[in-house]
């Protein structure tokens, strides 16, 4: 498979490696795919109180385009808002990355993954 | 030691130069380039005499008749016109046939032509260790069975069925038994005059001959006959119609000749190889060998790497030719079925690696292999969101995962 330089540079020096603690309430943790499938990302976001992202983590099992995918959404979400990084479309990650058609649905679980941290964060206020 | 280094020999072998050098003489003005069908010049005879020459040499590696011996493009038309040739020949005796869900696609798929045509056909499950249990295909076998196709080496794991005892299965009982043995001829010793084998599938590029090459054994002894697959000049006694490639034909000879004289002391020193690349390997975490490691080829290793898919670890791999039953190198997006027959999860499927080495590999090749491969999925557990619930003592099979 003949993936794009901007794929082989996330994959050869992924950006934001590592996990925060999951049970910090300022912590939003999003856990999407299943091993079986051959993709699981974990995407954390670190939220202030103005309700900005300062910082994120990523660790992907996953093809070369998933680990790709993650560590780009890392680097797209820090310094946006919640409703911005909300915003963000899986379109907007497989043509920055030029994925073929094949890897699309690695992008589509970037997607999910950081609408499930946002989700994960916002129920941890609730409480 | 070049990079990359080349550990997909059963892929496809690279030909032998001596090989290369046979294939030559029988291309140009300078060399025999006639056509052997012709009777009427000494360029014809000459290249029939070339082609005598490589039914021989292909049927002394398998201790068979030169007769019983039929060209064709190659193992995937040599299965076709195995299966398809017999069960059309034979389908007023019966339209059963037993094979394997390991099997390579040539036998699957001619088998799944074969049902829309209204064949029965029994798909037997292997063992976990990839064979397949005599009790299981005698007790598929039923009166209207004509044919059990099994391989002899299978690709991916590289395991070695029992061909002796199947065929003990199915000889008195008057069924026929097709062996592919395109990963074994060369590796395997085979001798048909022994061996209760009525059809054998080879390839010419798995053993350092030109892809594209392939050969049938046709028994004789009982006779075989077979309804041929492809029309014309009616050569190959009727069964494989087409100009004989001469130039394919001395190549697959004289690689076939050279495996004969060759492949004990090379089996030898491959295996010492394999058994140096596993262990360097098995002591690492969460490795698990696919296969039976006893009764297996030479030459082939498939290990999985828990919590690291097979796709991202080839792309760090980028010094080794390696392959992955990983769906994402695949381009069905499927997991490999072999691994997934012999019982293995998705997730080890989707880790897998095979390793498979042949006549040029090195001491030196396996030695940066090792350092590699463990090096490189340190540090792709290290982004593994899986090792790291490994590691937290999460039991993965017992999460509820959100499947897509």
């Amino acid at each position: 498979m003949a993936y794009s330089e901007k794929v082989m540079d996330h994959y050869e020096n992924p950006r934001n490696v590592g996990s925060f603690e999951k049970d910090a309430t300022d912590v939003g943790t999003g856990m999407v795919g299943a091993p079986a499938c051959g993709d699981v990302m974990k995407l954390q976001i670190r939220v202030n109180k103005a309700g900005v992202i300062e910082d994120a983590r990523f660790k992907t099992y996953g093809c070369g385009s998933a680990i790709a995918s993650s560590s780009l959404l890392t680097e797209w979400v820090k310094g946006k808002t919640l409703s911005e990084a909300q915003e963000i479309k899986n379109s907007d990650i497989a043509e920055e990355l030029a994925l073929p058609p094949v890897k699309v649905h690695c992008s589509v679980l970037a997607e999910d993954a950081i609408k499930a941290a946002i989700s994960d964060y916002q129920d941890k206020q609730k409480t | 030691m070049k990079l990359p280094i080349y550990l997909d020999y059963s892929a496809t072998t690279p030909v032998d130069e001596r090989v290369a050098e046979k294939m030559c003489q029988y291309l140009t003005f300078g060399g025999n380039f006639g056509n052997a069908a012709s009777r009427s010049h000494s360029f014809g005879w000459k290249s029939e005499q070339a082609i005598d020459q490589a039914r021989s040499q292909v049927a002394a590696l398998v201790n068979a008749d030169p007769r019983e011996i039929v060209w064709t493009s190659g193992a995937t038309e040599s299965n076709n016109l195995a299966i398809r040739g017999a069960a059309h020949f034979y389908q007023k005796k019966g339209r059963h046939i037993v094979t394997c869900k390991t099997e390579h696609k040539a036998v699957l798929d001619t088998c799944r032509q074969l049902e829309r045509e209204g064949f029965e056909i029994t798909y037997l499950s292997p063992q976990a260790n990839g064979l397949i249990a005599l009790k299981d295909i005698e007790a598929a076998l039923r009166d209207d069975t004509v044919l059990v196709s099994v391989m002899h080496v299978n690709n991916e794991i590289g395991v070695i069925q029992d061909i002796a005892k199947i065929g003990e299965l199915t000889r008195p009982k008057g069924i026929l038994f097709h062996v592919d043995a395109a990963q074994s001829a060369g590796k395997v010793a085979i001798d048909l005059s022994e061996l209760n084998v009525d059809l054998m599938s080879f390839s010419a590029h798995k053993i350092y001959g030109p892809k594209g090459m392939g050969a049938l054994y046709v028994g004789r002894k009982p006779r075989v006959r077979l309804e041929a697959q492809m029309f014309g000049g009616g050569h190959e006694r009727g069964m494989r119609s087409g100009t004989l490639a001469t130039h394919q034909i001395v190549a697959m000879g004289e690689a076939f000749r050279i495996a004969k004289e060759e492949m004990v002391a090379e089996n030898i020193r491959i295996e010492q190889l394999r058994n140096r690349l596993w262990n360097g390997l098995k002591d690492m975490e969460e490795v698990y060998l696919n296969g039976d490691l006893e009764h297996r080829v030479s030459g082939n290793l498939n290990v999985s790497f828990n919590f690291v898919e097979g796709e991202s670890l080839i792309m760090a791999l980028k010094d080794l030719a390696v392959s992955s039953g990983s769906a994402c190198t695949s381009s069905s997006l499927e997991p490999s079925y072999v691994l997934r027959a012999i019982g293995r999860e998705d997730e080890l499927a989707h880790s897998s690696i095979r390793f498979s080495m042949g006549r040029y590999t090195t001491i030196d090749d396996i030695d940066y292999t090792i350092k590699l491969v463990k090096d490189k999925v340190q540090k792709l557990r290290e982004l593994s969101p899986l090792w790291e619930m490994y590691l937290d003592g999460i039991d993965i099979s017992q999460v509820q995962w959100a499947a897509h």
